[in-house]
């Protein structure tokens, strides 16, 4: 069932249009991520979700109810701000009391819940601190359980772990996607991380240029990208060239790909997108003929740079233990993983 | 002597000759105000407190202190419920003449006191309002006005706009942001606007001097005094204005520059 659904939604800032027509259905209890470059939409989306801005065209329904002109403080939903904006004048335990102490609870019922969110991201111990005295991690989680505490229908993030560090954004990922599942909440998670939205979603909304390109589950997103935009975008990609020969055939440098041509028709010119993954070195004559430009070494891995004999480049990835050792001006042939290929005209 | 050694010696040397020329009156005025004698003339034979309390026996200047003090008190409070409204509107919402109110909320302030306090002179009466201790009261909050707009526009301006949607977001009315988070978070620059309005207020004569009728405010009653010659008395209150002004003005300060 659908919790939330923006029909046709057009924003315009001045002459500048923003949102384009967005059409979006949010499942109940689902981790939704709204994938895209800086400057796509991606917040103003978001706000009015949260009503912060109101659509110049179009609707949306929470719940069953349209609640496009209803004012931020009467919709049933609740945000955590990239800032975390959380009250300065106001200690922990305040700023999570605040929403509940605005919707007229009884002192016990507020106290109590107060005490439950504390609990549930870890900050009992800093109950009575100021914002100011608490690290970006610490106040990210008391953003969270204020945002929490008042049980919104969508609880709406903003980019919440922009401004932490690699390491602590790593840990928070898990830790937002754990609280997620054991409370059981719709997310609408924004970012322009691809990597993030890969590891937390449910399902990704991919938006380019105020449209969202695709919504499916990182793994649709990921393997059968609908548009040149949404295959460059998510995941490292090589893009090489070729010419479709029949029905699910292409060649490329001379070689023989079996990939999906969708309705690509015969002889046309065609652009193949594969992921490094699925490219390989092989050791026998029959493969496209390539040259080692540079290897970088990675950890678990090399990174090759090969110069193919179209001119094309192409990126993959070999393991640090495989037997042979690549250097610069070597020749060598690839093979393709058949079916991996991903092929826009 | 090289050239940028003269250069900086040339430099604070005209830096200490301004610091004195606008100081040394003062120091003199406070020197003074400690001497026994009632002739100004140094070396100052005697210290004494004496003109401390005679001061505080002078029934009309103790009067006019007490009047000084009501109407900043009165025309400060007014500005303030007028004022903070007033440049919270203005921060938040767009409207036209913004742009013209913004340019012209100084006007009081920047046009010389003796235009403003002509202008209320004729037009005070003109509304029914007598030339009175009411209508200098009128007069001081309108300046004062000018004063706590800029000033709290100042620090909405710094404040972080996602406050308030935060407060929205919870499900704060507009009235319940204002006062709970809102309000909360600009009190310092409220309480040093304050004092900046007390010691304006307490300090201002062209605008009084054209409205008032009946007991005199004191910077006038100091005036009346000096009439009748510098006593060493107008030196002792010169100086307790002096220490109650500079500790009102670097407060206001300090708290004005608070986050
Ligand atoms: N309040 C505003 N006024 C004018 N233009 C805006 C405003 N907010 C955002 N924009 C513009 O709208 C576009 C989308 O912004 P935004 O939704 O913030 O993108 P994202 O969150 O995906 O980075 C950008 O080009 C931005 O400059
Ligand atoms: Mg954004």
């Amino acid at each position: 069932m659908s919790i939330l659904i923006i029909k046709n939604a057009d924003k315009f800032y001045g002459k500048n249009h923003v949102v384009k027509s967005l059409n979006l259905e949010v499942d109940d209890s689902e981790f939704l991520t709204i994938l895209g470059p800086s400057g796509c939409g991606k917040t103003t989306t978001l706000r009015m979700i949260a009503g912060f801005e109101t659509p110049d065209k179009g609707s949306i329904i929470l719940k069953g109810e349209d609640i496009t002109y209803l004012p931020p403080y009467k919709r049933h939903v609740n945000t955590v701000f990239q800032n975390y904006a959380l009250f300065p004048n106001m200690n922990v335990s305040e700023n999570i009391a605040f929403g509940l102490q605005q919707q007229k609870k009884d002192k016990a019922t507020v106290d109590k819940k107060v005490t439950e969110m504390l609990a549930m991201v870890r900050m009992s111990n800093f109950a009575k601190r100021k914002p100011a005295e608490l690290s970006g991690g610490q106040q990210q989680r008391v953003a969270i359980a204020r945002a929490v505490a008042n049980n919104p229908a969508i609880l709406l993030l903003d980019e919440p772990l922009g401004a932490l560090d690699l390491k602590l954004r790593k840990q928070m990922q898990f830790e937002l996607k754990s609280l997620q599942q054991q409370l059981n909440y719709t997310f609408i998670y924004v970012t322009h991380d691809q990597e993030e939205a890969l590891t937390m979603s449910d399902r990704i909304a991919v938006m380019n240029e105020g449209v969202i390109d695709q919504l499916g589950t990182p793994e649709e997103i990921y393997n059968s990208p609908s548009t040149e935009f949404v295959a460059g975008f998510i995941g490292d990609i090589n893009k090489l060239s070729g010419k479709v020969t029949a029905q699910n055939e292409l060649v490329c440098n001379g070689q023989n790909i079996i990939a999906n041509t969708k309705n690509i028709p015969n002889g046309k010119e065609a652009k193949i997108f594969l992921r490094p993954e699925n490219i390989f070195i092989t050791q026998s004559n029959n493969g496209i003929p390539g040259k080692i430009l540079q290897t970088v070494f990675a950890g678990t891995h090399t990174k090759l740079e090969i110069q193919l004999s179209d001119g094309n480049i192409v990126h993959i990835n070999e393991p640090v233990n495989s037997e042979r050792r690549y250097t610069h001006g070597d020749s060598i042939h690839l093979e393709v993983k058949q079916h991996t290929a991903i092929i826009f005209e | 002597m090289n050239t940028t050694s003269l250069k900086n010696f040339l430099v604070s040397f005209s830096g200490i000759a301004v610091l004195l020329f606008l100081y040394f009156p003062l120091v003199v005025i406070v020197l003074f105000s400690f001497n026994a004698d009632t002739v100004n003339s140094f070396p100052i034979q005697h210290f004494s407190l004496k003109w401390y309390s005679v001061l505080f026996r002078d029934d009309e200047l103790l009067q006019s202190i007490g009047t000084s003090i009501s109407i900043a008190l009165i025309s400060t409070a007014v500005a303030l419920l007028i004022g903070i409204p007033a440049a919270y509107a203005m921060h938040k919402y767009d409207f036209k003449g913004k742009k013209l109110i913004d340019k012209i909320v100084l006007m009081p302030i920047t046009l010389p006191g003796i235009v403003t306090g002509v202008a209320m002179l004729s037009f005070f009466p003109f509304v029914g309002v007598k030339i009175s201790l009411t209508a200098v009261t009128f007069g001081h909050i309108t300046f004062l006005c000018a004063i706590v707009v800029t000033q709290m526009l100042a620090r909405f301006k710094r404040l972080d706009p996602y406050l308030e949607q935060a407060a929205y977001d919870l499900g704060a009315t507009p009235s319940a942001t204002f006062f709970k988070v809102i309000l909360p978070n600009i009190k310092t620059a409220i309480i040093g606007c304050v004092l900046l309005c007390l010691v304006l207020s307490m300090d201002e004569i062209p605008v009084t001097f054209f409205l008032i009728a009946g007991n005199n405010t004191l910077p006038l009653e100091i005036y009346a005094m000096m009439r009748r010659g510098i006593t060493p008395e107008v030196n002792a209150i010169s100086t307790l204005i002096f220490i109650f002004s500079t500790t009102a003005i670097l407060l206001s300060m300090r708290l004005n520059k608070e986050k």
